[in-house]
């Protein structure tokens, strides 16, 4: 994977400074609450409902052992002994002393980590496929695209104060596994005719209060016109994203009320003047960046079978593994849901053990998922077992992957100023409801997705089932939804009615479960059968 | 009753006005009555108290109770770690926060 | 205490009067002298680019400091070839003086003022920077690189 050399250090370090001072003048009073809002929102730090909440960038949701073992030793020495994954592939912790930052923020930098523009109306850490570099059918490896955008938006000094937040997401297969339509800007490195390397470019997608799909604005751009073109769609909407509204800030909102074709004329004049600049790193850069992702150490002529002679194991296996593109290797998801687990926290000492596994197992790598879990990318198949064994010792062996148990949960009501409503109560009943294994299973893949508020964090738009909390005079309600999907088939999912309480959702989802147990053919998974006979069956086994 | 939260500048703790500081216990807090944007200017302009605002509270057999949900986790703590409260054997907590 | 007028160029400032972008472009372009203009965030940098030999001045204004447009206002204008006195104006806070710098801004009319030794060291943030811009600074890939 990536390292940084003295010029990527150099900035970090730069950074550290920066925001000690600014920490020092908060502090001293020499900067108003109001003043220094926006420049710790642009290290990630938030002031939460019971303390200061730290984000802290993992980009495209890749790291090595030795950054996650001191993931590990911050959540022990700054805060509360766990840390939450979210849903952009990041780590936050929930209890950090406003202090303890700077302090914070000098130990990640020796590993070659920060919080920089975690969040703010800045271009935010970019996603990518978290089975990026192993996973069997993608293209190229979408990750030195990233890292050269990353690169590119880090500090850009016209892109610091846009209208609202922006994220960019860079996948290079047609299985999507991180969302791309779903974001500001979502990426697909491609292939034209010609067999030259491109990116396809969605830009206006994105969840929160109005969900949309990005429509595709330039089916290929040439691999090292990338940074222009992207430079291009960022100034239209720097200079013509709406700042009136809050809620309408978002490129989704400028490129559906030009339209799509508007939007496209404007970025292709902006970017012809662009490419006159000179802006674009050359080829080198990009090679350079490129070989450190080229080869993680794959061995060739491995064993490629697994034992399976241990059920439990089996079913393990069976769930939480995926094809690897080399022979003898696997790629391993470690679930963060328990049953009766908050979705996305894990101790120290499972960040620890993970970081270990890694080390000893997956060739020094983890990934973070968007849907809150952990990858180990490149796992021999005759490890698995061992790999297995120590997980399940720590807690971290549940075999539930895109199951109705592994669910996206926002943090909610519980940690998060903005919320409405408790996502993870709720997502630790459906769980325990849901407990027995063989009626998992039985139910197949089912992406169940939960946020505490509009804003979306927790993906309810893009769930096969999402629920929404909404505040209902002061008492926590649940909006339900099916139909979604964040992956190739990307979709929005519809409401099915009114609200319900906490325990009255869990029960409305029980009866869907059934409808779809009773009305699936050969084959379909939930979002399959919803999309064939639609939401009528379902209203009406739920209010009926 | 009236009374006056917010965050500890440094530490980011929930704190609440006893009428002569700030206490990270809810059941210390006071009613301040017409006093409250007086105490939290003073308090503010002394970075004694971060993100301060006045809420309506009640006063009922298990102490001070905020009236909006997000006060009362905010008092509480998280309702799924009630290890991490400030009365951590207390496990009716949850339950009296809804 | 502090400057309400910082000036990171060597010529003398302008007299002439600052007029409004409106203002400006229903003024004869054949009057003698230099003008000087400002613009504000909702209004569109490259209505001025067929003026620009006749500006000595243009004050982009931040009537807040979150809103950004005057960002790009600024690179627009001096990668059009630009040269006078570009001057941020208003709600201009010591943490975007870099980012402004970098943008082509070489002056700065603070609502609030700035202390010259502090602005210069903010100005001075980023020890290397990662975009090719406007200002002349050599991007971290171009050292890579020895270009």
């Amino acid at each position: 994977m990536y390292q940084y050399d003295q010029y990527d250090q150099a900035m970090v370090d730069a950074r550290v400074d920066e925001f000690r001072g600014q920490v020092l003048r908060r502090l001293s009073g020499e900067l108003t609450e109001d003043q220094f809002k926006p420049l710790r929102l642009k290290n990630g730090l938030y002031l939460q409902l019971h303390a200061y909440m730290l984000r802290v960038a993992i980009p495209y949701g890749t790291l090595n052992g030795r950054q996650m073992r001191l993931l590990g030793d911050i959540a022990d020495k700054y805060d509360r002994g766990y840390g939450h994954f979210t849903t952009r592939q990041n780590i936050q912790y929930n209890w950090i002393k406003l202090d303890d930052t700077p302090d914070i923020l000098a130990e990640l930098a020796t590993v070659e980590m920060h919080a920089i523009q975690t969040s703010g109306n800045c271009i935010r850490n970019i996603s990518s496929d978290h089975m990026a570099g192993a996973a069997a059918d993608e293209l190229v490896d979408p990750r030195p695209y990233a890292e050269l955008l990353r690169q590119w938006s880090t500090f850009h000094p016209e892109f610091d104060y846009l209208p609202r937040k922006f994220k960019i997401a860079v996948i290079a297969s047609d299985t999507d596994r991180a969302a791309m339509r779903l974001h500001d800007i979502g990426i697909q490195i491609v292939k034209n005719d010609a067999g030259e390397i491109g990116a396809k470019f969605h830009v206006g997608g994105g969840m929160g209060r109005t969900p949309m799909i990005g429509p595709m604005i330039r089916e290929f751009v040439p691999a090292l016109q990338m940074v222009s073109y992207a430079e291009a769609c960022l100034r239209v909407y720097n200079r013509y994203g709406r700042r009136d509204n809050k809620y309408k800030a978002r490129i989704k909102i400028l490129v559906h009320e030009i339209g799509a074709d508007e939007y496209r004329r404007q970025v292709e004049e902006e970017f012809a003047h662009i490419l006159t600049l000179g802006l674009e790193p050359p080829q080198a850069e990009f090679d350079r960046i490129a070989a450190f992702f080229a080869d993680p150490g794959l061995e060739s002529g491995v064993l490629d079978k697994v034992d399976r002679s241990d059920p439990d194991f089996a079913l393990w296996l069976d769930q939480n593994t995926a094809p690897h593109k080399q022979p003898g290797y696997a790629v391993v998801v470690i679930s963060l849901k328990p049953t009766g687990g908050i979705p996305g926290d894990a101790t120290a000492d499972q960040i620890r053990l993970m970081a270990e596994l890694s080390t000893a197992y997956s060739l020094d790598e983890l990934r973070v998922t968007h849907t809150q879990n952990i990858v180990l990318p490149h796992v021999k198949k005759a490890d698995l077992y061992t790999v297995w064994q120590k997980l399940d010792a720590a807690g971290l062996g549940s075999a539930n992957l895109d199951l109705i148990s592994d669910i996206i949960a926002c943090p909610g009501l519980d940690y998060c100023s903005l919320a409405n409503a408790r996502s993870i109560p709720l997502a630790q009943k459906i769980s325990q409801r849901f407990a027995d294994m063989d009626r998992q299973r039985d139910l197949g893949e089912l992406k169940l997705k939960i946020s505490g508020c509009i804003n979306a964090c927790g993906h309810h738009h893009a769930g096969h089932i999402g629920i929404l909390g909404v505040d209902k005079r002061g008492i926590e309600n649940f909006q339900l939804s099916f139909g979604g999907s964040e992956a190739a088939d990307t979709s929005l999912a519809d409401i099915t009615g009114p609200g319900f309480s906490e325990d009255g959702v869990v029960d409305a989802l029980e009866k869907a479960t059934n409808v779809y147990l009773a009305q699936r053919a050969e084959g379909e998974r939930f979002l399959d059968t919803y999309r064939r006979i639609g939401m009528a069956p379902f209203k009406e086994a739920i209010y009926g | 009753m009236k009374i006056l939260t917010g965050n500890d500048l440094a530490s980011g703790d929930v704190v609440w006005w006893d009428g002569k500081g700030w206490s990270r216990d809810v059941n210390d807090a006071v009613d301040v009555g017409d006093a409250a944007d007086a105490i939290l200017a003073a308090e503010e302009a002394a970075l004694r108290v971060n993100v301060s605002y006045a809420i309506a509270a009640t006063r009922d057999q298990h102490g001070v109770r905020p009236a909006h949900i997000k006060d009362r986790i905010r008092a509480l703590g998280p309702t799924v770690r009630l290890d991490l409260t400030l009365k951590p054997g207390d496990t009716g907590a949850a339950n009296r926060v809804i | 205490m502090g400057e309400t007028l910082l000036r990171y160029r060597e010529d003398a400032v302008t007299g002439a009067p600052v007029l409004s972008l409106e203002d400006f472009l229903a003024s004869d372009p054949m009057s003698n002298g230099a003008a000087a203009v400002r613009i504000t965030p909702g209004e569109d940098a490259r209505a001025l680019l067929p003026h620009l030999g006749r500006i000595a001045l243009i004050e982009v204004t931040f009537p807040a400091y979150t809103d950004g447009r005057g960002y790009s206002s600024a690179r627009i204008l001096r990668e059009q070839g630009y040269t006078g006195e570009l001057r941020a104006s208003g709600d201009v806070l010591i943490d975007q003086l870099s980012h402004m710098c970098r943008c082509g801004f070489d002056a700065f009319a603070p609502a609030k003022p700035i202390a010259a030794g502090a602005a210069a060291k903010a100005v001075a943030t980023w020890p290397e920077v990662y975009q090719k811009t406007v200002d002349g600074r050599s991007p971290i890939w171009a050292k890579r690189h020895g270009l």
